[in-house]
């Protein structure tokens, strides 16, 4: 079994630049909206509005963090890091580039997968501590589209695990080096960045906490860096599930030698949080039931059939 | 299938496309503070009282205003003049309550109430945003430049005798018998 | 990997000691996920990080998030609780006590008189499938039968 834990130093830089990617995207996510929606967004905080995230920082952490009184304190305090600390995990197997990177694990993909379930429990607890019923509808919302969405999203996975013949993250981008697997597996792309959507429970489907019709979800009653928590581990999984995509369907770190594989591979990641940001600018979000539908009735044979279809090839290719 | 393809698929990608494209689209915000905004003559925003081109108050203290308003903000109270005109002792706008719906200046027969172009009315201190008579008296005839009450109306008043008024005829003396 | 064995032995014994103790449903739940996880880590020091990972996505990702949601139609309230308080009592630990108190002694016993070490076997993704689809492909076609019929029967259900 490969197991190999990088340098206390990298992981400690990994870390660092994980939190302040996210925690810049949460300017990055506001300027490109306006761009879309022809507003300018934040620009009065420091040059183009960049210092906006330290005041946002400064703001969240010295807000009153109140604990309601009619709360569970013992789930309502522990929902908030879990979230943070199920997607830093994650990060922990994503190959960024040539011996950049946590842990190179034989089982790199089921860790992700483990997870992103484990994932659920932070959304469900804070809505079902918080004695709130909206808490609780957002969490019930929460809790039935993970749980089908991450079905998808497995089942989608294992075409590309099908051809790479690995588990293994680090694997799978060297096994795209002639050929990246978005043109075989573009179905399974589709599927996963529909169902990655889904899991961060980010817009078009962020049903769990529709600010219309339940007033913030699950995390009603939260505020101060307990709410802060949540909203960074939201914009964790936007870079958590771009730099997957990148890794299963466009080569991660691989492209051309005139830049280094580091660059190559933020730059396509980049581009997947931009798109990230594009679908919540233009696409309405869909009644609940409409979500689960789509996912069970659409996207569950869709799935299957597309990893049906990558198993005969393989083995057509095999028998060749 | 294909239908839900077309409604699931294609017609998302053609919404994500026309909204990329305003990426390359003009801005519409303006900023403010730096930049300030064009105004259009006829915004309903800051209340004023005109004069007339004689340069008296033109309000004539008849209370419409203060009918109209739906929230009735306005507070006034006639006097009279020695000279038979009238004018309002004191005029008060309360604009925390204003809603700037105009309606003062649509009931106003003399053109005395106007609502201006002015938009920039916050006051750090609630009390602030009572005004007085004097507040709001400006010197010049706002939107209607010739248009002067007493000079159309028949009331007499000081320096205009009855008859005098435009298109008015001098009154009929009913005492004679020529015609 | 013995101490990490020996501490997530520690860890699943103290949670799983909670589960049967708290009072609270959703706490109960929450140590018993804790467990289910420190399971996995034994899992894992044992040379199995296939099912080590498997037990954290289906037990502990999927079985138990199902059992949350239970719990969230259920309202459960203060009643509950008192009543669970109220089942703590002595007395109705003298059975349950006494059995696992045998099986712990058997247990014990088996430890005791045969030799048992600890040595952890690598097996890998690729030997569980090469035993999976060789020797017990059969098996294997039947659960896949059985999930299959599942899975139609829900589609059935969810077109109504
Ligand atoms: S604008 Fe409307 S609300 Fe304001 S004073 Fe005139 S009538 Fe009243
Ligand atoms: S402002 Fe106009 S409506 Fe109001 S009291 Fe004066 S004359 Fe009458």
């Amino acid at each position: 079994m490969k197991f190999e834990v990088g340098s206390a130093l990298s992981i400690a830089a990994i870390l660092f630049t994980v939190i302040v990617v996210a925690a810049m995207l949460i300017w990055v996510e506001r300027r490109l909206l306006g761009l879309w929606q022809e507003r300018l967004g934040p620009n009065r905080v420091g040059p183009f509005g960049l210092l906006q995230v330290v005041a946002d920082m400064i703001k969240i952490f010295t807000k009153e963090d109140w604990v309601p009184p009619f709360a569970d304190r013992f789930s309502f305090l522990l929902a908030p890091p879990i979230i943070m600390v199920v997607i830093l995990l994650s990060f922990s197997v994503i190959p960024f580039a040539p011996g950049v990177g946590v842990i190179d694990s034989d089982i790199g993909v089921l860790f992700v997968l483990a997870m992103a379930s484990l994932g659920a429990y932070s959304v469900m607890l804070g809505g079902l501590s918080s004695n709130n019923k909206y808490a609780l509808l957002g969490s019930l919302r929460a809790a039935a589209q993970m749980v089908s969405y991450e079905v998808f999203m497995g089942i989608s996975l294992l075409g590309v695990v099908a051809l790479a013949g690995t588990f293994n993250l680090r694997e799978i981008v060297l096994s795209q080096a002639d050929g990246w697997y978005i043109l075989p597996q573009c179905v399974g792309f589709l599927i996963f960045v529909i169902a990655g959507v889904a899991e961060s429970h980010r817009l078009p489907f962020d049903i769990p906490e529709a600010e219309q019709e339940i007033v913030a979800g699950y995390h009603t009653e939260y505020s101060g860096m307990k709410f802060g928590m949540f909203f960074v581990g939201e914009y964790l999984g936007v870079v958590l599930v771009s730099s997957l995509i990148v890794v299963l369907f466009f080569g991660g770190w691989l492209g051309p030698a005139f830049l280094p594989p580091i660059v190559w591979f933020v730059l396509k990641a980049s581009v997947f949080v931009a798109f990230f940001v594009l679908l919540r600018a233009a696409i309405p979000r869909p009644r609940y039931d409409q979500l689960m539908n789509y996912g069970w009735l659409f996207l569950l044979p869709l799935s299957l059939l597309n990893l049906l279809l990558t198993g005969a090839f393989v083995l057509w290719q095999e028998g060749m | 299938m294909l239908r839900l393809i077309k409604d699931t698929l294609i017609s998302q990608v053609v919404t994500l496309w026309k909204v990329f494209l305003h990426a390359f689209d003009k801005t519409d915000t303006v900023e403010y503070p730096d930049v300030k905004p064009q105004m259009f003559s006829r915004w309903r925003g800051r209340i004023i009282l005109s004069r007339d081109p004689d340069g008296e108050e033109r309000c004539v203290a008849c209370n419409l205003c203060a009918v109209a308003c739906p929230v009735d903000c306005i507070a006034l109270q006639k006097a009279e003049d020695e000279e038979g005109r009238w004018y309002p002792e004191f005029f008060r706008i309360n604009f925390s309550r204003c809603i700037m719906c105009g309606f003062c200046e649509e009931a106003c027969p003399t053109h005395a109430i106007q609502l201006t172009p002015d938009f920039e009315m916050a006051e750090y201190v609630r009390q602030d945003m009572v005004w007085e008579k004097e507040d709001l008296l400006i010197s010049g005839t706002g939107k209607y430049h010739d248009y002067n009450f007493y000079r159309i109306a028949g009331k007499k008043i000081g320096g205009k005798d009855k008859g005098e008024a435009r298109n008015e005829a001098v009154p009929v003396n009913v005492r004679s018998l020529l015609p | 990997m013995t101490l990490l064995f020996y501490s997530a032995g520690a860890i699943a014994l103290i949670a799983t000691l909670s589960v049967i103790l708290s009072s609270n449903v959703v706490h109960a739940l929450v140590y018993l996920i804790i467990s289910l996880l420190s399971v996995a880590v034994i899992f894992f020091a044992l040379g199995a990080p296939f099912a080590a990972m498997l037990e954290a996505i289906v037990y502990a990702g999927a079985i138990m998030v199902l059992f949350l949601f239970v719990m969230m139609m259920l309202n459960l309230g203060q009643a509950t609780e008192d009543e669970e308080r109220a089942w703590m009592q002595p007395s109705l630990w003298i059975g349950p006590g006494l059995l696992s108190g045998i099986l712990l002694l058997l247990f014990v016993s088996t430890l005791l008189t045969h030799d048992v070490t600890l040595a952890p076997v690598e097996v890998s993704v690729r030997d569980i499938s090469l035993l999976l689809f060789g020797p017990w492909l059969l098996a294997v076609e039947l659960a896949s039968m059985l999930l299959l019929a599942g899975l139609i029967a829900a589609y059935h259900l969810a077109k109504k």
